[in-house]
């Protein structure tokens, strides 16, 4: 486990390494610097949704208001109240945890499609919020942010994201969560405080939302309250089901291809949406439970099974 | 080994999509503004939410392009079009500059349609000292920020400003309808409605009016009639509507359906075909908007410009196109002013812009590099925009 755990650290140094000599030899100019903080801002919001509706078995899907609290507390902090980035990502992640926090205690003793609505509420609650408030600039959102984010910080804050979230799933914290999501009942007979872990997960999927906020909002100058909207939650949550719903891989493969989908298809502006749309519903005819299933790559090295292979989805649909 | 098959799909899967962006990015960027063409990136919406906005500008733009290219070019060069969508998103469009910039490599932007989107691209034109201009975008602080009281150096735009439009209406009903009582009815959610009935409230109070009420909506409602009702009951001489044509259309079409018949106004966001499909031809008549051009102008410019858009794409103009007709133009003649395709020196000519003759009207450029231009009412006559009346700044 420890040696597995420091050389995927090392090969994602190398990575990082490659990746930063390419830039500053200007190999991989500034537009391919854009997609990889796109790339890296989805992932840290698909993993750590993963954690909440992957691993949890609960259907969230308000996670682009808790992104947009990090992004907003982190902005006015480091725009209007002149403090240091760092400070300002913390207190945005906080600000998002806290608020993870208050929306996880009532709502999470719902189940499925109630949990699912009440958690698309909270988001467009958030979103209304900022666009009724006039200090963060209404409608028009807050303009102005200085750039401070760039590929090392997104790279380290992706790397902390999936370090923290595959220690969390592999604690016994992490079994806990994995049982509850495949039998909330046969879990709470066998002492898990289903109530308590569903908590705890909720506030570590909104800490690193906010994170993700944060970081997409001191990188493009600007945030706006319909950057937010549900479609936005949805968009996290179709990497996560594309990916493979309790695969961390899976996830991330599933959010690069996306993305990288995404962008390629800029130039055809006609066939974007059509071709995006085309290729989520092959993948959910040909691989039902995500590109890599509930699979995670580690197992190829020890083939033995942790997360039961068939257990990818017990939410309803 | 079913998993090490998978495993090796998703590799070459992925190993395809990168050979494939390389291959994509080496076949768009070519030498750059040292080559034989002028490269013009347009940074518009050409799917998402404001979709309509950005594909009528790119026509517009695509028109004057062929015009200058037909009459021999700039400077002996021929102009370039490199058209990029932005999904009128906002991270998009900061990313769809860059790319143009550093990928394309293109002497100058166009774009974005919107102020939002817009926005998120001024610092990438600021930070790469490439000049852009926004054809449309009409939020007061996209070239000079307000707040931090600083010029956007490159940015400069060929449309007038939010409040300009605002005073606009104000006068016209105090003058023109003799208002003494108006009602506001804004959308919440959009700051160009905001912009607009701010500087409608304290023009139209200032002359002696009084808004007996201001009410909002929000994008996307469909259903307005417990508003109107309130509205009904306070008999209001005209109520000013500064949204888009979309709610703008079912407002119109439930107020009259209710039987309120006073004068209803709004800006440049109702000049879309569907809002006669909306309101319905009758309703909207008794309307009136502000707006950047007459359709039915006399000028010889107009006419041409009108009848070279027919020809070629089968409709009539919107504001949309004779904006980016008009931005293109005025980039154009930048270029040909400084003489090279050098960045400092064509931003320099954008910000000496005087005397331009565009189809909106003469356009000069102001300190803050906004235009100074007439504003031209319009009134809806069965379903037609008719020329009312031209207000100057």
């Amino acid at each position: 486990m420890n040696k597995r755990f420091f050389l995927g650290v090392a090969i994602s140094l190398v990575f990082y390494g490659v990746i930063q000599a390419l830039i500053t030899g200007e190999v991989l100019n500034d537009s391919y610097v854009d997609t990889l903080v796109i790339m890296g801002v989805n992932i840290i919001l698909a993993v750590s949704l993963n954690l909440i509706n992957g691993f949890t078995g609960q259907f969230s899907i308000g996670h682009a208001g808790f992104m947009s609290i990090g992004a907003y507390v982190s902005a006015i902090l480091t725009t209007n109240e002149g403090y240091s980035f760092p400070l300002a990502l913390l207190c945005g992640c906080l600000a998002a945890a806290v608020a993870g926090l208050i929306i996880g205690l009532p709502t999470l003793r719902l189940k499925g499609d109630y949990l699912a609505i009440a958690t698309l509420g909270f988001g467009e609650i958030i979103r209304i919020v900022w666009l009724n408030n006039d200090y963060v600039g209404g409608a028009s959102g807050l303009n102005g942010i200085e750039r401070v984010t760039d590929w090392t910080w997104t790279f380290f804050l992706v790397l902390i994201t999936v370090v923290v979230i595959q220690n969390i799933v592999k604690s016994s914290h992490g079994r806990a969560l994995i049982a509850i999501r495949e039998n909330e009942i046969a879990a709470e007979s066998m002492g898990v405080n289903v109530t308590r872990y569903k908590v705890i997960a909720f506030v570590v999927g909104a800490f690193f939302a906010g994170m993700a906020g944060a970081i997409s909002a001191h990188y493009f100058y600007g945030i706006a309250p319909n950057s937010f909207n549900f479609m936005k939650s949805f968009e996290i949550l179709v990497f996560v089901v594309l990916g493979g719903l309790g695969s961390t891989t899976g996830v991330i493969v599933g959010t690069i291809l996306l993305t990288l989908l995404f962008t390629y298809l800029q130039d055809f502006p006609e066939v974007r949406m059509i071709i995006y749309s085309l290729i989520l519903i092959l993948t959910m005819i040909f691989r039902p439970k995500g590109l890599l299933g509930s699979v995670d790559v580690s197992k190829f090295f020890t083939k033995k099974g942790g997360a039961s292979k068939d257990g990818g989805t017990t939410t309803t649909p | 080994m079913m998993m090490g098959k998978k495993f090796i799909a998703v590799t070459a899967a992925l190993t395809l999509t990168t050979v494939g962006l390389a291959g994509c990015s080496k076949s768009t960027s070519s030498e750059g503004g040292s080559g034989d063409t002028i490269k013009v990136g347009t940074n518009l919406e050409l799917t998402g939410a404001v979709a309509a906005f950005g594909q009528s500008q790119l026509n517009g733009i695509n028109l004057a392009v062929e015009e200058i290219n037909k009459a021999g070019g700039i400077n002996g060069k021929k102009l370039e079009v490199i058209s990029a969508d932005n999904a009128s998103k906002k991270e998009e469009s900061t990313r769809t500059a860059t790319k143009l910039i550093t990928q394309d490599k293109v002497d100058v932007l166009l774009g974005a349609a919107i102020s939002g989107d817009t926005f998120a691209a001024v610092e990438v034109a600021n930070n790469k000292k490439v000049p852009m201009l926004t054809p449309s975008a009409t939020n007061d602080s996209i070239t000079f920020d307000a707040k931090k009281s600083k010029l956007n150096e490159y940015v400069f735009r060929a449309c007038f400003i939010d409040s300009f439009q605002g005073k606009v209406m104000a006068d016209f009903s105090a003058k023109n309808l003799k208002a003494k009582n108006a009602v506001v009815y804004i959308d919440n959610s959009s700051d160009y409605s905001k912009g607009l009935a701010k500087s409608f409230t304290s023009t139209f109070t200032a002359g002696g009016g009084k808004v007996v009420a201001e009410e909002s909506y929000q994008t996307k409602d469909t259903d307005f009639k417990a508003v109107l009702t309130r509205i009904k009951t306070l008999n209001p001489e005209v109520i000013f509507v500064p949204g888009y044509y979309e709610e703008v259309g079912k407002i119109i079409k439930q107020a009259r359906e209710m039987g309120i018949k006073v004068p209803m106004m709004g800006g440049d966001g109702w000049d879309a075909p569907e809002l006669a499909q909306i309101a319905g031809a009758e309703n909207l008549n008794n309307t009136f908007i502000s707006n950047h051009y007459s359709s039915e102008d006399k000028d010889p410019k107009v006419v041409k410009f009108i009848d070279n858009f027919k020809s070629k794409y089968n409709s009539v103009p919107d504001a949309m196109a004779v904006l980016g007709y008009d931005g293109m133009y005025m980039m154009a003649d930048a270029i040909k002013r400084a003489g090279s395709t050098d960045k400092e020196k064509i931003k320099d000519a954008l910000a000496n812009t005087k005397d331009f003759e565009g189809v909106t009207g003469k356009i000069a450029l102001d300190k803050n590099h906004d235009p100074v231009k007439a504003a031209v009412v319009l009134e809806y006559k069965d379903g037609k925009q008719t020329f009312n009346t031209k207000v100057q700044p």
